[in-house]
């Protein structure tokens, strides 16, 4: 048996209030590709940037040929010889093929100085070598196609000798035809001995072209093998894990009448037909993997975007939204999945965050009463359990679990028919995760209709009464959320197809 | 797992008290500068000190820091406006093409006026509805406005102004006290109550730290920032009246190279150039600042372009000194 390439062992990397890599280890072993697998949020990014030198783990080791190495910098972990392509590219769009390809490493001419030529006539050697002798050396990277992008990156790598490659959901963007190209090169590493580390959602990928798998959740490795010993529906055990219910609030569902009826809703380019009927009372989930069209349908429905087609009814009234000011008079609100980019103002005193959507209320003729802004603002920090210094204390300051106490609050002021939360717990730590879940199930009691949308299974399962699975862009199906399992809904939204039972 | 009996925890509202905060803020560090600034000058030149000499001081910066009212806010919001020294020229020339037809003195105050107003909406649609960086738009409008000026001018000035409308400029109101410093005073009253007490204060702010967030939050980003480009456009067609009115003609230089030095004030008197922040009072102290320092130099015949450079070293001086003192403390933690 080969020795690996690269091991890591005991990785441990935590963020204020969330801890992304709990004591992980992972092989990667040269002329092989690894897969790495696990749901959004699983700590497969860290994992990556802790690689590439821009993250330094809290604990463990790194060991590079049986000898530990410290990878202290993006620059270190390139001396080192490990590269990624990422799912979006990170090369520059305003430089040639060539100059991406050589950038920190260019060809020197006696004088120090670059030698063009030698940089182009290798650039183009080395394009051809890889049967990608289409794109031409001196182009801009930005006239290329992101599949050509992907093929300079890969050339990248193999100019700069790398030994390990991290190719980060590099098929996202890729049409069929590039993706099988993409894997012509991936076995051309392959062959050169190179260790590659391949990250992907889709099922049918990893298995054309992965040896090993090791499968992440929730910061944890839970599971390693060769692919060709394992079947995906062990695979997607390991990934989905725990039991889903034990930490979610229990409650009895009392669903109400019709609020929110969504008819044939479209986007030219993010989401097709997408209808549904939401209920008082209701927590409809949306599952789907990043990319599959939740936030933007959201958005859609929350003013931000126009969609292309079809109706948005509220109590039975069709709505015309020009803008969120118009959701939110019309009693829909939004919980925006970047919190410290579209939630909250994190330079801003916690009460005005709180009371900005309410300012009508709080204040008389257009000025302000900064009492009544402090009065409201306490009265649903409270309900929240929200942990500050004080409410004029910048929001920024808090937690990201307490961030969201903030955006929740601000909403919950307006009283609101119909709260839409995407990703309502993503990056916030286990504490304020159950007090966000336990404050839906009461605002669902009360009557409120909530649309949640969550890439974490457990928590859709554990809190939706319905559950919308989406894929590209369309709703695959809509599940009552009663004996369904893990493995059907990961299923229906990776496109796996179902095995005869 | 639902909370039965919810803690109640008491949050204050405040930890700091309003007066702390009020004392350790930049508009009283500017205060403080201004009151050095008197003194000097008071020491400096035997003629500061007179009641008429302290109100010539004033006619230095009315104009420019009534402009620099309305900038503040555009700043705040995340915006700015480097074509209002174009619009005094575009609304003086307006007044004194009214006048070769015979207007009134109501008559010019209303067409200076509402050319500004014009020139802002003008600026407002440009940079909301077109979604053009407001920089990049008032560069070209500075050039579109004061060069429509030229061709109307040429070399040539209007003069002849009725003698009811040199009242503005050259008025007073009572003793020493001109009407443009009263005016100046009012509307100071005016933007502080807009920017500090009302809800759209408020949004200015917000959107001047995050317009993704305010936008998320109900905020009507777009038509608030087009209301506040029409506001610097209606201060800019007010400095323009009380400008021909003090000055009794229109040329098409006139208050050439205004709006950098009505920027300075805004940004000495404490707003950040980044948005998001900065007060009214700040600006106020800074429109006094430059009014002695300019006036108090003038007395001393200190040439102007002097008076420049020692705005300019000011300037640098006032922002960088927290900064540098700032770090100082951090080092010897």
């Amino acid at each position: 048996m080969t020795q690996p390439k690269l091991t890591l062992s005991g990785i441990s990397k935590s963020f204020p209030g969330v801890r992304a890599l709990h004591e992980v280890s992972l092989e990667l072993y040269p002329g092989q590709v690894t897969a790495l697998i696990g749901e959004n949020g699983a700590g497969k990014s860290t994992l990556v940037k802790t690689l590439t030198g821009i993250y330094q783990p809290d604990a463990g080791t790194i060991t590079l040929d049986g000898k530990p190495v410290s990878l202290s910098s993006a620059h270190k972990a390139f001396e080192l010889g490990i590269t990624a392509i990422h799912q979006e590219t990170v090369l520059f769009d305003d430089l040639s093929v060539a100059e991406n390809i050589y950038l920190g490493h260019a060809p020197r001419t006696r004088l120090a100085t670059i030698d063009w030529p030698k940089m182009r006539s290798d650039a183009r050697r080395l394009l051809k070598d890889m049967g990608a002798g289409h794109i031409d050396a001196e182009a801009r990277l930005r006239d290329l196609s992101i599949a050509n992008k992907h093929l300079v990156a890969v050339a990248r790598a193999m100019s700069i000798d790398a030994e390990i490659v991290i190719m980060d959901e590099p098929t996202a963007s890729l049409s069929h035809k590039e993706i099988e190209d993409l894997f012509v090169l991936v076995d051309l590493l392959k062959q050169d001995g190179k260790a590659v580390l391949f990250i992907s959602h889709k099922f049918d990928e990893i298995y054309r072209i992965a040896d090993r798998f090791t499968v992440f959740r929730d910061g944890e490795m839970v599971g390693k093998g060769l692919i060709r010993e394992t079947s995906q529906s062990d695979i997607i055990k390991l990934m989905v894990g725990r039991n889903v219910d034990h930490i979610f609030p229990a409650r009895t569902p009392s669903i109400g009448a019709p609020v929110l009826e969504v008819k044939d809703l479209s986007h030219p380019t993010e989401f097709d037909s997408i209808g549904f009927t939401l209920h008082a009372g209701e927590i409809l989930g949306f599952y789907g993997l990043v990319g599959a069209g939740r936030s933007e349908i959201m958005q859609a429905l929350f003013g931000l975007t126009k969609p292309s087609r079809g109706t948005i009814a509220l109590d039975g009234k069709a709505l015309s939204l020009g803008s969120p000011a118009d959701a939110i008079e019309a009693g829909i609100v939004y919980v925006p999945e970047e919190r410290g980019k579209q939630g909250v103002v994190v330079d801003l005193p916690i009460f005005q965050n709180v009371a900005l959507p309410s300012l009508k209320k709080t204040g008389r003729n257009g000025f302000l009463r900064l009492a009544e802004e402090f009065a409201l603002t306490r009265q649903y920090t409270e309900r929240l359990d929200l942990r500050a210094a004080s409410l004029s204390q910048n929001a920024g300051t808090l937690s990201g679990g307490n961030q969201q106490k903030v955006v929740i609050a601000k909403w919950l002021a307006t009283k609101p028919r119909v709260i839409i939360l995407d990703e309502p717990t993503k990056g916030i730590d286990i504490g304020s995760k159950a007090a966000v879940h336990a404050f839906m199930a009461e605002l669902v009691a009360e009557g409120l209709a909530v649309i949640m949308v969550s890439s974490e299974l457990p928590e859709v399962m554990g809190m939706s009464d319905r559950i919308v699975v989406m894929r590209a862009g369309r709703m695959v199906e809509m599940l009552d959320n009663n004996n369904l399992t893990a493995d059907r809904v990961v299923r229906l939204a990776i496109g796996a197809e179902e095995v005869a039972a | 797992m639902s909370n039965d009996a919810p803690t109640h925890r008491n949050i204050p509202d405040r930890l700091d008290s309003p007066l702390r905060a009020a004392i350790l803020s930049w508009p009283a560090l500017l205060l403080v500068v201004a009151v050095i600034i008197f003194t000097v000058n008071s020491f400096a030149s035997p003629y500061f000190l007179s009641p008429w000499s302290l109100s010539d001081a004033t006619f230095n910066f009315t104009e420019k820091a009534i402009i620099a009212l309305a900038m503040a806010l555009l700043i705040i919001s995340g915006e700015i406006d480097l074509s209002v020294a174009a619009i005094i020229a575009l609304a003086s020339t307006a007044m004194g093409l009214a006048l070769q037809y015979g207007a009134d003195t109501p008559a010019l105050v209303a067409i200076g006026i509402g050319t500004g107003l014009l020139c802002g909406a003008f600026n407002g649609a440009l940079v909301t509805r077109l979604g053009l960086p407001s920089i990049v738009v008032t560069i070209g409008t500075m050039s579109l406005f004061r060069g429509l000026s030229y061709i109307v001018l040429g070399d040539q000035a209007f003069k002849g102004y009725p003698a009811s409308f040199a009242f503005f400029g050259q008025g007073y109101v009572w003793w020493v006290v001109s009407f443009e410093f009263v005016l100046f005073l009012g509307l100071a009253v005016i933007y502080y109550v807009l920017l500090h007490r009302t809800s759209f204060g408020r949004r200015v702010y917000v959107i001047g730290n995050n317009a993704t967030a305010a936008q998320f939050s109900g905020v009507r980003v777009e038509r608030i920032k087009f209301l506040l480009f029409c506001l610097t456009g209606l201060m800019s067609g007010i400095a323009a009246v009380l400008l021909t009115s003090r000055l009794g003609s229109t040329r098409p230089s006139i208050a050439q190279g205004w709006e950098l030095e009505v920027i300075t004030m805004v940004v000495l008197g404490g707003v950040s150039i980044l948005g998001g922040s900065g007060s009214i009072a700040g600006v106020v102290i800074a429109a006094f600042i430059m009014g002695l320092v300019t006036f108090g130099m003038g007395l001393l015949n200190v040439p102007g372009i002097v008076q420049s450079i020692f705005i300019g070293l000011l300037l640098i001086l006032v922002i960088a000194l927290p900064i540098v003192l700032g770090r100082l403390r951090r080092l010897r933690k």
